[in-house]
């Protein structure tokens, strides 16, 4: 691993130190440590990572790295060379708890003081409930996951995805890319897309239809038990059973907040933060594992986008060095699901539609707009980059606090 | 300097073509295309912007 060679040292035998401690090493926390260097901050910077990987990104993994276009290195987000530059300390080892009346943490790599904490430790993927068999179960969160899932398929006639979110879309799409069979199994009814939710539902079954998947929508799973060498039984309700070569649950994913256990910071649903991302006086979370306060926009909640990632450690960075923070920025993901690229920016409010405000045989932009104001939420671009990059500036123009409207 | 786009890794956001709208601009596909391979110095800053804001890491400003 890439260690750079200033030494750290203080205190008792055993325990280093760090103006800055990131725990969690993946874009989050490497955006915040080259937030920090792009603001100008001159302290030590320790970067602790659990995988020993340069950081990846994640969105690729289930698609070009899962679909086989790209090797899995090309998900590497820097360069051993980017990485020098920023002169940090960089560690492989795992957090495994935190103290902060001492202001220290606890890893593998021994005791670390620290003189602001950023708490980057992200999230993992959720495993089917104990059932028989359910260690068969593949899941698709890590770069070691998607190199094995992409084995599994090439190996696999048929593939039962479990799930109905974003990313159950698009391993069900890569699996009807290599020439499986599929079968999409839901419990909730409808298929979703992040922020819009279910909006999208009727598009994305058409499309998944088209391509040859087969949707279970409202399919709970009951039990499931090996099946062969490799393969599973499903056992569905009233005692249908399918059987599958290869099961991939895509079932959401759980902050990585056990570690803080006993700390005393709130970690109801990851590490609960201010506007500014802080936890607590000198400690701040960034990326999948943190829920940020956001008062013009409602309660406070986890956004698992990259963007959001690269978004909160800036912001971090900022307020880390006594800038005053940016405007919020709104959420903005991508999706690629059987060759329609799916894009969207803003807000989705429950109360607010979504309609189409052009549409031209598959490419079309819906907008989230509020009913008797009319102003826009959000927007959806579905097949149609060039309009939705016009449409983005309407939310933009529209944008201020959501009051009582 | 040289400006450089990855089209495999594009995902057609547009955020360079709005931050940069001289140096980017995008396909029909809403694939990245660089307008100017080799910006002068008072287009670098928006160029960096650009590098810094896409989200699929698919542009390089190369030294």
């Amino acid at each position: 691993m890439l260690v750079s060679s200033r030494p750290d040292r203080d205190g008792p035998a055993g325990a280093h130190r760090a103006d800055v401690l990131i725990v969690g090493a993946s874009l989050a926390g490497l955006s915040t440590a080259e937030a920090l260097r792009a603001e100008g901050f001159s302290g030590s910077i320790a970067l602790l990572g659990e995988e020993g990987d340069p950081p990846y990104g994640r969105p690729p993994l289930s698609k070009q790295v899962l679909e086989g276009t790209w090797e899995p290195d090309r998900a590497a987000l820097r360069t051993a060379e980017d990485v020098r530059a920023l002169d940090l300390e960089l560690l492989t080892a795992r957090a495994l708890g935190l103290d902060v009346r001492c202001g220290t943490v606890c890893t593998t790599a021994g005791t670390w003081r620290y003189g602001r904490l950023v708490i980057a430790t992200g999230a993992r993927a959720v495993r089917p409930a104990d059932m028989t068999g359910a260690e068969r179960v593949m899941v698709l969160r890590t770069l070691e996951d998607a190199v094995r899932l992409r084995a599994a398929l090439a190996e696999s006639r048929t593939v039962a995805v479990l799930g109905s979110g974003v990313l159950a879309s698009e391993i069900a799409s890569a699996a009807r890319g290599a020439g499986r069979r599929v079968v999409l199994l839901g419990r909730s009814g409808r298929l979703g897309i992040g922020s819009p939710g279910l909006c999208l539902h009727d598009r994305l079954s058409e499309l998944h239809r088209r391509h040859g998947v087969t949707l279970r929508l409202a399919a709970p799973v009951r039990g499931m038990a090996p099946d062969g060498r490799a393969g599973m039984r499903i056992v569905l309700d009233r005692g249908e059973e399918l059987r599958s070569d290869l099961v991939v649950a895509a079932l959401g994913a759980v902050p990585a907040t056990e570690w803080l256990h006993g700390s005393g910071l709130d970690l109801t649903d990851g590490v609960l933060c201010d506007a500014q991302g802080r936890a607590a006086p000198g400690i701040f979370a960034v990326g999948d594992v943190a829920r940020w306060e956001d008062a013009a926009r409602g309660p406070a909640r986890r956004i698992g986008h990259q963007s959001a990632a690269i978004d909160q450690a800036r912001r971090v960075a900022r307020t880390m060095c006594g800038h005053a923070p940016e405007p919020p920025p709104l959420p903005f993901f991508w999706s690629r699901i059987h060759g329609t690229g799916i894009q969207v920016y803003g807000d989705f409010p429950g109360e607010a539609r979504l309609r189409p405000i052009e549409e031209d045989g598959d490419r079309a932009v819906l907008a989230s707009m509020h009913a008797r104001t009319g102003r826009v939420h959000g927007v959806v671009g579905w097949n149609a980059p060039k309009s939705f990059r016009r449409a983005r500036q309407l939310v933009d123009r529209d944008r201020r606090p959501i009051a009582r409207e | 300097m040289p400006l450089i786009a990855d089209t495999t890794a594009c995902v057609g956001a547009g955020q360079c073509a709005l931050v940069a709208e001289d140096l980017f601009d995008q396909d029909d596909d809403g694939i990245v295309e660089v307008l100017e391979r080799d910006p002068a110095p008072e287009q670098e800053a928006d160029a960096r912007r650009a590098v810094a804001l896409c989200p699929a890491h698919a542009l390089r400003l190369d030294p």
